[in-house]
């Protein structure tokens, strides 16, 4: 614990992470260069969906981290309202649009993989539903961040939403499930067999490291770039606030200063 | 317990009076339930067939009525702050607040179910199983949207926000209540196993909602 609290020192977390930007960075790139080239050149064609499979290189990753950052947010939420940590709330915010736009490409390259193997873009499968609906509450979450101007105000109001989605989401994916087996009695899409041949799991594992590299990158270059739009905010307002004391009432022309 | 049903009289008072809304949630169904057909054409075997579902959007979407104003007015005159200062727990302002936004809203809505659901040609069975899923499932509508208007109490221009934060945690509901509809008028399975799951649905979003609305109360200045 006492670990933690160091780390989540905002200045120590600054000068931490951008020590270690570069460094995952690499890393990242290093893991994409070596997942692509196995997703593109040595792991064999489906021998029923044919070079398509080379989709879920990026789709099964991408609906990973769309899970792995509600996860991410949601113990940030509870970090942000029951310690009342700043860098939690910072690393909730900054989590919300990329865990929304891996569920976007998530969806994208979905329907993109669909229409050759189903014959269309969208079928309103059980976990295509699932999918659309985390993306709509990501959304919804960033909505509310971006309705209150204050951002400790703010981070409280989005805690406690993220919380009531978490504890909504099961719910939620029980009762699509069950509405889907309702509406469709054989499911059109059921993936090949129990497992997936070796040949095509590690580079999916291997792609699976670089996106989440790749992800821990944009949210530390996301919570980096919170901090400091909070401390541009709270100095705005301290020079303001100065220039209300020092200039009398009317004389207005420095207090951008 | 005073305190409580005090609080329940007085909102239904105001709602009740000039200035409330309480016919509005009632009125905005009618509409919906008018404009479908005009959209998809008079054709009752259809219309009778989708029937439950228009019911169920439209009462989704007209208990979004009224919530804006759920905690928000009361945090503009200061009332709110009366309330958390006073002896009954906020948790319970919250489930006062929202038996009165319900009885004003949801049961109307069921009670009214059945008539409307003449308009879109319901078998006799359909609509008696529209207004009890109605009654049943109308409570859990309203805690989740309660906690939408908690959380937007302090904002100005919370309406459309309710509605985005609310709207995908009602899909639970609302997917539980048309199957309920539909179970009643034939299909494979019986009618009290989806009224089951919306009765839990109701008793699990009353914990979740009165929790998180308090919690969402207390954050507003």
């Amino acid at each position: 614990m006492t670990i933690i609290n160091q780390l989540a020192n905002p200045t120590r977390f600054m000068s931490l992470s951008g020590k270690l930007l570069p460094w995952i960075a690499g890393l990242s790139a290093m893991c994409f260069a070596i997942g692509f080239y196995g997703a593109w050149f040595s792991a064999p064609a489906d021998y029923q969906q044919g070079e398509t499979i080379r989709i879920m290189y990026i789709h099964v990753p991408a609906a990973w981290l769309a899970m792995f950052f509600y996860t991410l947010m949601t113990a940030s939420a509870i970090g942000a309202l029951v310690w009342r940590h700043p860098l939690a709330e910072v690393a909730q915010k900054a989590a919300a649009p990329i865990g929304a736009s891996f569920a976007l490409i998530c969806l994208i390259t979905g329907a993109l993989w669909g229409r050759p193997m189903w014959g269309t873009y969208w079928v309103w499968d059980a976990r295509l539903t699932s999918m659309l609906v985390l993306l709509l509450i990501y959304l919804a979450i960033m909505a509310l961040w971006r309705t209150i101007d204050e951002p400790t105000q703010a981070g409280r109001a989005v805690s406690i939403l993220t919380l009531v989605g978490f504890v909504n989401i099961p719910i939620i994916k029980f009762s699509v499930d069950w509405w889907n087996t309702l509406h469709q009695p054989a499911s059109v899409f059921r993936m090949d067999g129990p497992t997936i041949h070796p040949s095509m799991l590690w580079p999916l594992l291997i792609c699976a490291v670089a996106f989440s590299l790749f992800s821990i990158c944009l949210h530390l270059i996301g919570m980096r770039t919170e901090i400091m739009r909070r401390r541009v905010r709270t100095l705005t307002i301290l020079a303001a606030d100065q220039a209300d004391r020092t200039i009398p009432a009317g004389a207005m022309r420095s207090a951008a200063e | 317990m005073s305190g409580f049903l005090a609080l329940v009289r007085r909102d239904l008072a105001l709602s009740l009076r000039i200035g409330g809304g309480a016919s509005f949630a009632l009125v905005f169904f009618l509409m919906i339930v008018t404009l479908t057909p005009f959209a998809i054409g008079p054709d009752l075997n259809l219309l009778s067939r989708i029937a439950p579902a228009i019911l169920w959007i439209g009462a989704v979407l007209a208990t979004l009525i009224g919530l804006d104003r759920l905690f928000q007015a009361d945090a503009e005159d200061g009332t709110l702050d009366l309330l958390k200062a006073g002896r009954l727990p906020l948790e319970g302002v919250v489930l006062a607040k929202c038996l009165a936004h319900w009885l004003t809203t949801g049961l109307p809505l069921a009670l009214a179910a059945p008539l409307f659901g003449l308009l879109l040609a319901m078998e006799p069975a359909g609509m008696a199983a529209a207004a009890l899923s109605l009654l049943v499932g109308t409570p859990a509508l309203t805690f989740i949207g309660a906690v939408g208007a908690a959380l937007t109490a302090g904002i100005r221009r919370g309406g459309v926000l309710i509605a985005i934060m609310a709207l995908p945690l009602m899909i639970p509901v609302l997917i539980f209540g048309v199957a309920a509809c539909n179970a009643a008028v034939g299909g494979t399975i019986p009618f009290a196993t989806p009224l089951a799951i919306l009765g839990a649905l109701t008793l699990i979003f009353a914990v979740i909602g009165v929790i998180g609305s308090a919690a969402g109360l207390r954050q507003v200045d």
